[in-house]
């Protein structure tokens, strides 16, 4: 048993960094800061009240002078989002620890016209969660209390700073999961993913946010606080106003409270890691995979070469595999091995026998699966290596999936790029495309922006599947969204938050 | 080139949170993920490499337990070992089956199978005996090297690398040899879909211990199993002084 425990430590210490580096990296800031937004994309401040003193006093009065962080130093990674795409100048950080004291800082910055940047961990991908100016930065992290968790309805009650992946660790102790899993759950709040609608790598099997939160809490920007906590399946009473606050990335209120739907955790779980020839053969093996192994699959992602690039070379990740142009992930949830081990391996022979795999590898040791998640999961880290990462996050009509891959790769021939590729959610329509380079530049953005957005718009798809819409994208809302829509939506921001307190400069153009 | 034998063993997963039984009389196994012990694992990849370089012939896997301990075969099998035995053991008997009868069955299969080199894994994780590897060298009389970090392969030497505490000690044994293999040894492979379908064709004896003729008594008998103490809660202190107040108060400096 003792050995047990430290054959984890020296397995973990032979595959060093692992997860703890998204963690070190918000912490060591001391190298190339990102420009301040305010300058780098020329934003104007809106008419909020400059932070004086007396606001100071009254944010300490509340919370006591070890929950307002107002050392610089302590104050920069809060202003920084982890892929160092924005920063901000905040010199307020208020870290409440109840519903109570985050109505109470509302409603005063609300009265006094203070600018608030709602924040969790940090972990978004789009600008979102930092400030742009100096709004104060009102921080989830100390508001991690899980209320209840019950085995037989499987729906947790917690607060909004929660760790995802201690809600995760919580529930398996009930035989449940969070219903989301995602590469940073070791630094994401659930109040984030949820204001965000973070998707996830299983999104394919248990649905997204919209469904599986039953209820929240939520304070508005005037300090009220709205129940909406119900813990019910079932619920047709008047309109659902949770879903308002389910990715609408705190401009319209905070969340404080979190009822979530958990599924109970698989008893057996298998990964295989294919490699492919090319984009048709992932399409059939999708096909094939959704027929065959029907209600077992749970994941279903691609990664091409170049991807697959930043974790062999700039993380040192092992392949199992040697190189191909494409790679699957596909993931079963079952809650017999045996069952779930034969339909697998059936779908599999049948498919190297038909040479639409290639190659591949199959396990369900824990340990095993995680390191090739890993080389899944652990993508976003890996590119931050290359330099500055221009990030999209489209879905497209799923013929099309790839498409947008080779098109910017040709539109971009004569520019300076380290690479260009694309991985993601195969499964849902959804894929992650990036296109990185030694350093930010202007004449790149212009080449890619609006040109991505087009070609989505184009086809049809969402310029932001599931990284939402942040700062970095409001001006392009508008090719996945209709005029109406988006009326509507400014509509409903003054209604909730009139005087525009909550995250300015994000989400509505 | 050399006929090998590996040992594998069917173990709780090792990313699995351990839980003692209620009685104390062992660890809950019903219903949790097993894998193979991952020295053994260790052991496999070397033998595989042994034949990828021409320097060994055939590789046997042996794997003593339950049906289920063929799992573990299986894996060996699809990673390149050539032929699986399986010595049945099952129920209470597994339950006591211990290092020395391991040992007596492995010192056997060697002689049958007219075998030049066993490497095992230097101990299994849940019981962490580290035994089996040093009886089976007694039993069969031949020369052992325990935790090695390396093995060079010679015509009818073997050169091992051995970690020791601060660093290494080099030792060539003659065959027949017995080698246990520690963790820096290699860093195992996948089983690539293709092995994967080859190993099911491959063959597996089973066997039992009364085959061998080996006695499987218990010989030592488990009084208590029980959990680590559980760590002490910290305490937060204002600042430095209260911090060396304390431990001065608790004789710590």
């Amino acid at each position: 048993m003792l050995t047990q425990m430290i054959i984890r430590k020296l397995f973990n210490l032979r595959n060093a960094n692992k997860r703890n580096n998204l963690k070190l990296s918000q912490r060591c800031f001391s190298s190339h800061l990102p420009e301040l937004t305010k300058n780098r994309y020329s934003v104007k401040r809106g008419n909020y009240a400059v932070l004086t003193e007396d606001h100071k006093q009254f944010f300490i009065d509340l919370l006591g002078s070890t929950r307002v962080i107002t050392n610089p130093d302590e104050c920069l990674s809060y202003n920084v989002d982890w892929i160092k795409n924005v920063r901000g100048y905040s010199t307020c950080i208020l870290k409440p620890k109840t519903t109570e004291e985050v109505s109470n800082i509302l409603a005063f910055c609300n009265d006094n016209r203070i600018a608030v940047c709602p924040q969790g961990g940090n972990t978004g991908l789009v600008g979102g969660s930092v400030p742009v100016f100096d709004e104060v930065v009102l921080s989830t992290s100390l508001m991690n209390k899980i209320y209840s968790i019950n085995d037989t309805s499987g729906v947790l009650v917690c607060q909004s700073g929660c760790i995802l992946e201690n809600i995760d660790n919580a529930l398996e102790e009930h035989g449940l999961m969070a219903p989301l899993d995602l590469g940073a759950k070791g630094s994401c709040h659930i109040g984030g993913n949820v204001s965000t609608n973070a998707g996830g790598l299983r999104l394919l099997r248990y649905g997204n946010l919209h469904g599986s939160v039953l209820g929240l809490e939520v304070v508005k920007a005037d300090g009220e606080v709205i129940d909406l906590l119900s813990t019910l399946k079932k619920d047709n009473t008047g309109f659902h106003l949770k879903h308002l606050f389910i990715g609408s990335e705190g401009t319209l209120g905070i969340v404080t409270k979190v009822a979530l739907q958990c599924p109970p955790k698989p008893r057996a779980v298998n990964l295989a890691f294919l490699g492919l020839q090319s984009f048709e053969h992932i399409l059939r093996t999708l096909k094939r995979a959704k027929q065959e192994l029907a209600e077992i699959l749970s994941s279903c992602e691609m990664i091409d070469a170049s991807t697959l690039d930043v974790c062999t070379d700039n993380l040192k990740l092992k392949s199992p595999l040697s190189q191909y142009p494409f790679y699957m992930l596909i993931e079963t949830h079952g809650s017999n091995n045996e069952h779930d081990q034969e339909k697998l391996n059936k779908f599999l022979e049948d498919a190297i026998a038909e040479e639409y795999i290639l190659d591949g590898t199959t396990t369900n040791e824990i340990n095993k699966m995680k390191h090739i998640w890993d080389l899944r999961e652990r993508i976003t880290e890996g590119y931050t290596k290359d330099g500055y990462v221009f990030k999209y996050d489209v879905s497209l009509p799923i013929e099309k999936f790839y498409s947008i891959v080779p098109a910017m790769r040709e539109k971009l021939a004569n520019e300076d790029t380290v690479r260009i590729s694309g991985y993601g959610h195969l499964g849902d329509g959804n894929i992650h495309f990036q296109v990185s380079a030694r350093e930010f530049s202007q004449q790149l953005l212009k080449k890619i922006e609006p040109y991505v957005y087009e070609y989505t718009s184009d086809l049809r798809g969402s310029i932001s599947a599931e990284h939402g819409i942040g700062f970095r994208k409001p001006k392009y809302i508008h090719y996945s969204k209709s005029s109406g829509s988006i009326k509507i939506m400014k509509q409903l921001k003054t209604m909730f938050d009139p005087y525009g307190i909550l995250n300015p400069y994000k989400v509505l153009p | 080139m050399a006929r090998v034998l590996v040992g594998v063993k069917r173990v709780i997963d090792y990313a699995v949170k351990i839980r003692v039984k209620p009685d104390k009389t062992g660890v809950v196994t019903d219903g949790v993920k097993h894998s193979m012990n991952p020295f053994d694992e260790i052991a496999v990849e070397e033998a595989v490499r042994l034949k990828e370089k021409k320097l060994a012939s055939e590789i046997i896997a042996i794997t003593c337990g339950p049906a289920q301990s063929q799992e573990a075969l299986r894996t060996a099998l699809a990673m390149g070992v050539d032929k699986g035995i399986h010595v049945e053991v099952s129920g209470p008997e597994y339950e006591t089956l211990q290092p020395i009868h391991v040992s007596k069955i492995l010192a056997k299969i060697a002689q049958n199978e007219k075998i030049d080199l066993i490497i095992l894994g230097k101990q299994a994780i849940d019981d962490d005996s580290n035994q089996t590897a040093q009886m089976t060298s007694g039993f069969l009389d031949w020369s052992l090297a325990t935790f090695a970090s390396k093995i060079e392969k010679g015509e009818k030497d073997v050169t091992v690398t051995r970690d020791i505490d601060g660093g290494h000690e080099v030792v060539t044994l003659k065959l027949p040899a017995i080698v246990s293999a520690d963790l820096r040894l290699n860093e195992p492979r996948y089983a690539t879909l293709p092995n994967i379908m080859k190993a099911k064709k491959k063959p597996i004896q089973k066997l039992s211990p009364k085959d061998l003729g080996v006695d499987t008594t218990p010989r030592i008998k488990i009084i208590s199993v029980e959990d680590p103490p559980t760590r002490q809660a910290g305490q937060i202190v204002p600042d430095v002084d209260t911090l060396i107040a304390k431990l001065k108060e608790k004789g710590h400096c």
